[in-house]
């Protein structure tokens, strides 16, 4: 299945080459021209009858995780991360290292041998490292190397009420839809891009844009989902289960409203459940695709993903299959020329 | 069975303190084929009595391993499908933010432990642990279906694979014990081949965890002449203070303390130096957080020992041990039992 195939590579932001390459080879027999430009930016374009305007669609390819930043004398791996990551998911939990996948784990402090005041502080990047059962220095250093990029070991599992939990479905999730739109559409044009290094700075997108140079652009994306018993209906970003979400605005970008406007009258007609993301935090490559050359409209529609830059991210197949939906009704609207 | 394809199976499998029968199956079916009598008491302890290689034997020696593991247990089941839950056994909150569990209702349920967002974060929370009480289960189901499946009060088991790591090491949960049960069990099969007088009770004791009451009541049934715990103690890292640890595949650790039995503990060092098997020496003055220190106040006082298979991270889910030193416990275990005749038992006890 695609999105396990997806979330289980690793692709921590500057190391999408496992995503790259399933990417690339499930799309290279479903465009008329593809390349890999010098950022590692996948770019595909599908040929329509007659394109009215230039319309882009993204999704990026990285993942967050971690990099080995040294070896210890007890062959125990310190290291920092890449992207946003709340150190305190890190504790306890299994992860893959390097090309080769060594296995390790990051551990903690017996609870037996903690002060309680230190139950209360969060444990720092500093304090952690990771495990591999190395007995010493030099073994570790046989195995692993400084620099090494390390992913969350963290399985593809389908649970609930039509649930999956994965690592990365930020934004595997948006790679997976993209994949399939490029796949079953047929006499559309647009551009398909994959880009790299989202999670550390949006540093893909701007180059991206700049060579397609598109009129139009989504940008696909799995969104932040919280939701808590009794919490504040305003406070909630993002619900499972309510569809698509559609931006207005966040940290990098004030979403055109014409165009936004325009995707929520098609939502309707096509009675495709929607909902906004309420959160003005958190951004994605809208902020430099919609600010590339003379500039251009964007919009951002994403699948809400639970515990999202997590192992252990959570979301719902019946969202996906109503962003895919809504995309596709999108896209018939473009093709008509009515977008 | 190999041990560590036992062992795999023992952490692999559920066994919350007061939920051990998850892994009765297991256990006697591994043992029985190497012991003469198994049974089951009141509070679920699995006693199997490997009877010594002597007609009359009248020595009575206890190995004591817990079953049991730290785990969570619902509370509360909210509006919205998300479980509430508590802790059995000690747990760090720190170490369960994030993972995946296992709730075990009506069936197993796959579910995570969920966290905000970073980006939804104040600095100033950052810094902060997540209190338990803070944190919800997500089991991907509305409430009614949750409340037809689940009951306040089911165990709940962090969701992990036991896996080898580098050379002998492996990761799993749990293996604070289990490690002990696969200690038991080696020696099991080590024995099989060795002569020993007395009788062995290999005990799979329940309730450790939480205050270590299957000791309790297994030894004041078995009233052994000797007394054996075998846990895990706490493996070196470097955020832990020397003097408190035992190092990784260095032999297990020999309590020495007031818990242990100094002429037993002196026979125990000797035998370890006569076959050359390593051990390290673990220094605990008061009574030992192990069975240990149930068996030695039973009935009118019980002469203990402990061994420890070195672990680290302990009461994570990525306890590390090596397989090495449950070998060589299992080794000097069987070795010791074996070096207990008649003749010398009363000269070891005397003070």
């Amino acid at each position: 299945m695609l999105l396990k195939r997806l979330t289980e590579a690793a692709g921590v932001s500057g190391n999408e080459k496992e995503v790259r390459d399933i990417i690339i080879e499930e799309i290279k027999d479903h465009v008329d021209e593809l390349i890999v430009d010098r950022l590692g930016n996948v770019i595909a374009y599908k040929k329509g009858k007659e394109d009215s305007k230039k319309l882009m669609i993204t999704a990026h390819m990285d993942e967050v995780g971690l990099m080995i930043t040294d070896i210890d004398n007890e062959g125990l791996l310190k290291f920092t991360t890449v992207g946003g990551i709340d150190k305190r998911i890190l504790v306890s939990k299994p992860v893959l290292i390097g090309k080769n996948k060594i296995l390790g784990v990051i551990g903690a402090k017996p609870i037996h041998l903690q002060k309680r005041e230190e139950w209360q502080r969060a444990l720092n990047i500093d304090q952690l490292y990771i495990d591999i059962g190395a007995k010493n220095k030099e073994e570790a250093e046989r195995l692993v190397n400084i620099g090494d990029y390390v992913s969350f070991d963290s399985q593809y599992i389908e649970f609930g009420d039509d649930l999956i939990k994965a690592k990365a479905l930020d934004n595997r999730v948006g790679c997976s839809l993209l994949i399939e739109l490029i796949k079953e559409t047929k006499d559309i044009g647009f551009y398909g891009v994959f880009t790299v290094m989202e999670e550390i700075g949006l540093v893909g997108a701007g180059p991206a844009a700049y060579r397609v140079d598109p009129d139009i652009s989504i940008i696909l994306e799995g969104t932040l989902c919280y939701e808590l018993p009794n919490m504040d209906e305003h406070l909630v970003p993002t619900s499972l289960n309510k569809g698509p979400a559609i931006s207005i605005m966040d940290r990098t970008t004030l979403y055109d409203r014409e165009f936004r406007d325009r995707i929520k009258k098609i939502a309707e007609k096509n009675n495709i459940p929607y909902q906004y993301r309420k959160t003005s935090m958190g951004g994605n490559d809208s902020g430099r695709i919609h600010t590339t050359k003379e500039g251009s409209i964007t919009t951002a529609i994403s699948v809400p993903c639970r515990n999202i830059h997590s192992p252990t991210s959570v979301m719902s197949k019946k969202d996906y299959k109503n962003t895919y939906n809504l995309l596709m009704a999108i896209l018939s609207e473009y093709k008509k020329g009515e977008l | 069975m190999d041990t560590k394809e036992f062992l795999k199976k023992l952490s692999n499998g559920s066994s919350v303190s007061g939920f051990e029968y998850g892994l009765s199956d297991l256990i006697t079916s591994s043992f029985k084929d190497h012991t003469d009598q198994i049974t089951t008491d009141k509070l679920g302890n699995i006693i199997m009595l490997k009877k010594g290689t002597e007609d009359d034997s009248s020595i009575k020696i206890m190995i004591a391993a817990h079953m049991d593991e730290i785990g969570l247990m619902v509370k509360h089941i909210e509006d919205n499908g998300f479980i509430r839950f508590t802790n059995v056994g000690g747990i760090d909150p720190r170490t369960i933010v994030g993972q995946e569990v296992v709730v075990h209702g009506k069936e197993d349920l796959f579910g995570v432990i969920g966290s905000k967002p970073p980006h939804l974060q104040e600095p100033t929370e950052i810094d902060k642990a997540i209190k338990m009480e803070d944190m919800i289960i997500d089991l991907g189901y509305p409430k009614e279906k949750v409340l037809e499946l689940v009951s306040i009060g089911d165990p709940i088991t962090i969701k992990r694979d036991f896996k080898s790591l580098q050379g002998s090491r492996v990761m799993g949960k749990s293996l604070d014990d289990k490690a002990g049960i696969a200690v038991m069990y080696e020696a099991m099969l080590e024995l099989s081949n060795l002569k020993h007088e007395a009788d062995v009770y290999f005990v799979a004791t329940v309730q450790e965890e939480v205050g270590t009451r299957g000791a309790f009541t297994s030894t004041y049934s078995i009233n052994p002449d000797i007394g054996i715990a075998i846990d895990v103690g706490f493996g070196s890292t470097p955020e832990l203070p020397k003097g408190a640890t035992i190092d990784m595949g260095k032999g297990p650790g020999i309590t020495i303390g007031g818990n242990i039995h100094p002429g037993l503990r002196d026979q125990l060092i000797e035998i370890a130096k006569q076959y050359n098997i390593p051990y390290q020496l673990e220094v605990t003055p008061g009574p030992t957080g192990t069975d240990g220190r149930a068996m030695q106040i039973t009935r009118g006082g019980i002469p203990t020992l402990c061994l420890s298979v070195p672990l680290r991270y302990m009461h994570t889910s990525v306890e590390i041990i090596d397989m090495e030193d449950v070998k060589n416990t299992a080794k000097l275990l069987a070795f010791f039992i074996s070096s207990i005749t008649r003749e010398n038992l009363e000269g070891l006890l005397c003070y």
